[in-house]
């Protein structure tokens, strides 16, 4: 006797979709800190540690981030620590994302015009008071459409802990496909509910990129 | 503990990893191709007079970029076979890349189209330059250039994307892996490996695409 496809079975698959956001915020929030260093040491002009850390952004974007994650999961059970699945898989997106947002805002602090910081300089102000006074936040302004982007990816990306069998909404959605053979059911509503969750945010993106594409036109 | 990194099983496996990468370039190969094809009939139906055709293109679009491809590689894989498709892993993986890359690739090649200044088609013509030499220099070779960067830079992520597609077994380079992993156990050595035979191939692709770049898309300066 197989269960068919009904509230129980939909209130699993809400578990999951939990689960999904709440990885995707302490990804992004460890993303977010970690990638900040990232793009100051990317853009801080000591030739050494801008090639090292292009070399740590390049290794993120030129492989899969499924492999990332295997890594990062295996890696840190050769450790010895024994880590929650949750807590493992969710290093290992911080460090992706630490990597991607430190690329998108190391090209938002070089898009702010070098006047800025050259008037900054000749007001006396020092290098921290300079970025987050000055640079930073119209820096900030710069990214947000990527930056949204990027958040997308992350929700999307956070499919993959699936793989390595973690329960978020798609591991969720293959638990519940094989106990009630339908698939089309299940993969459907699952698409269904990252799409609800992603579809907003991209709109929103892009809306605010048209917004800054007609301000720069000015 | 006192566990020891051993990466021999890594050195006795190459031939095989080395056929995975093979296995990940034709996937991607494939998938692009058909990627290209979506990409540029769905470009004409995006821009064409009928609506339900347009919104069609638009909600597919939509669909494809707001959730997971692991997701989209799952639902086909159960779907195909409905509509009379019964494939190997293989050839649904194709089929799924090629979906995922298709829309964007409509994003992408769209933008290429409407790059071209309908003054600069009609400066041709005042030049003399015929019909052939229009299309050629004046409509396709600026769009190929305008979106090269970004069609190259889509490949590579098909290509990254591929490893993906080892969760319905289809032949490429992370299913060879988990393969060698389940016969050898050495979970990390082999993943920590073969990311860094995904980043020769991406940085060789990149290399690559340089190169043509270089060879036929640069402005003459003589």
């Amino acid at each position: 006797m197989t269960p068919h496809f009904g509230l129980p079975e939909f209130g699993f698959l809400l578990r999951g979709l939990q689960w999904t956001v709440l990885l995707t915020l302490v990804a992004f929030a460890g993303g977010c800190t970690a990638g900040l260093a990232v793009a100051l040491l990317r853009t801080c002009g000591h030739k050494g540690v801008e090639w090292i850390t292009r070399i740590y952004i390049g290794i993120f974007q030129g492989t899969p981030l499924l492999l990332q994650l295997f890594v990062v999961y295996y890696g840190l059970a050769l450790t010895g620590l024994k880590l929650d699945a949750f807590v493992a898989v969710a290093i290992g997106f911080t460090v992706n994302a630490s990597a991607f947002l430190g690329e998108i805002w190391r090209g938002a602090i070089q898009a702010v015009p070098r006047g800025q910081t050259e008037a900054a300089m000749a007001l006396g102000l020092h290098y921290s008071s300079r970025m987050r006074d000055i640079v930073l936040p119209q820096a900030i302004r710069i990214s947000l459409p990527a930056t949204i982007g990027y958040l997308v990816q992350l929700i999307k990306g956070t499919s993959l802990a699936a793989i390595v069998g973690f329960i978020e909404l798609a591991r969720a959605g293959q638990i519940v496909s094989n106990q009630t053979f339908q698939p089309l059911l299940v993969f459907g509503v699952v698409g269904a509910m990252y799409f609800i969750l992603c579809w907003p945010l991209s709109w929103w993106g892009s809306r605010m990129e048209a917004r800054l594409a007609l301000a720069s036109q000015r | 503990m006192g566990y020891t990194l051993d990466f021999s099983v890594v050195w006795h496996a190459m031939p095989a990893l080395l056929w995975g990468c093979v296995g990940t370039l034709g996937l991607a190969l494939a998938g692009m191709t058909l990627a290209m094809v979506i990409g540029v009939v769905g470009v004409a139906a995006r821009d064409s007079k009928a609506v339900w055709l347009r919104a069609i293109v638009i909600g597919f679009v939509e669909i494809v970029r707001n959730t997971p491809f692991l997701v989209q590689i799952f639902f086909l894989f159960f779907a195909l076979p409905l509509i009379g498709l019964k494939l190997n892993p293989t050839a649904t993986a194709i089929i799924a890349l090629g979906v995922n890359g298709g829309a964007y690739a409509i994003e992408i090649i769209r933008g290429g189209v409407q790059s071209i200044h309908k003054g600069q088609v009609e400066a041709g013509y005042a030049l003399g330059l015929h019909k052939g030499q229009v299309f050629r220099f004046i409509v396709l070779k600026p769009a190929l250039r305008a979106i090269y960067p970004s069609l190259t830079g889509q490949f590579i992520m098909l290509t990254l994307t591929s490893s993906i597609c080892s969760a319905v077994s289809a032949y490429e380079l992370t299913s060879v892996a988990q393969r060698i992993e389940s016969d050898t156990f050495r979970s990390f050595e082999v993943y920590f490996s073969v990311t860094f035979l995904y980043l020769a191939i991406s940085w060789l692709l990149m290399l690559g695409f340089a190169v043509i770049s270089h060879r036929f898309f640069s402005y003459p300066t003589r």
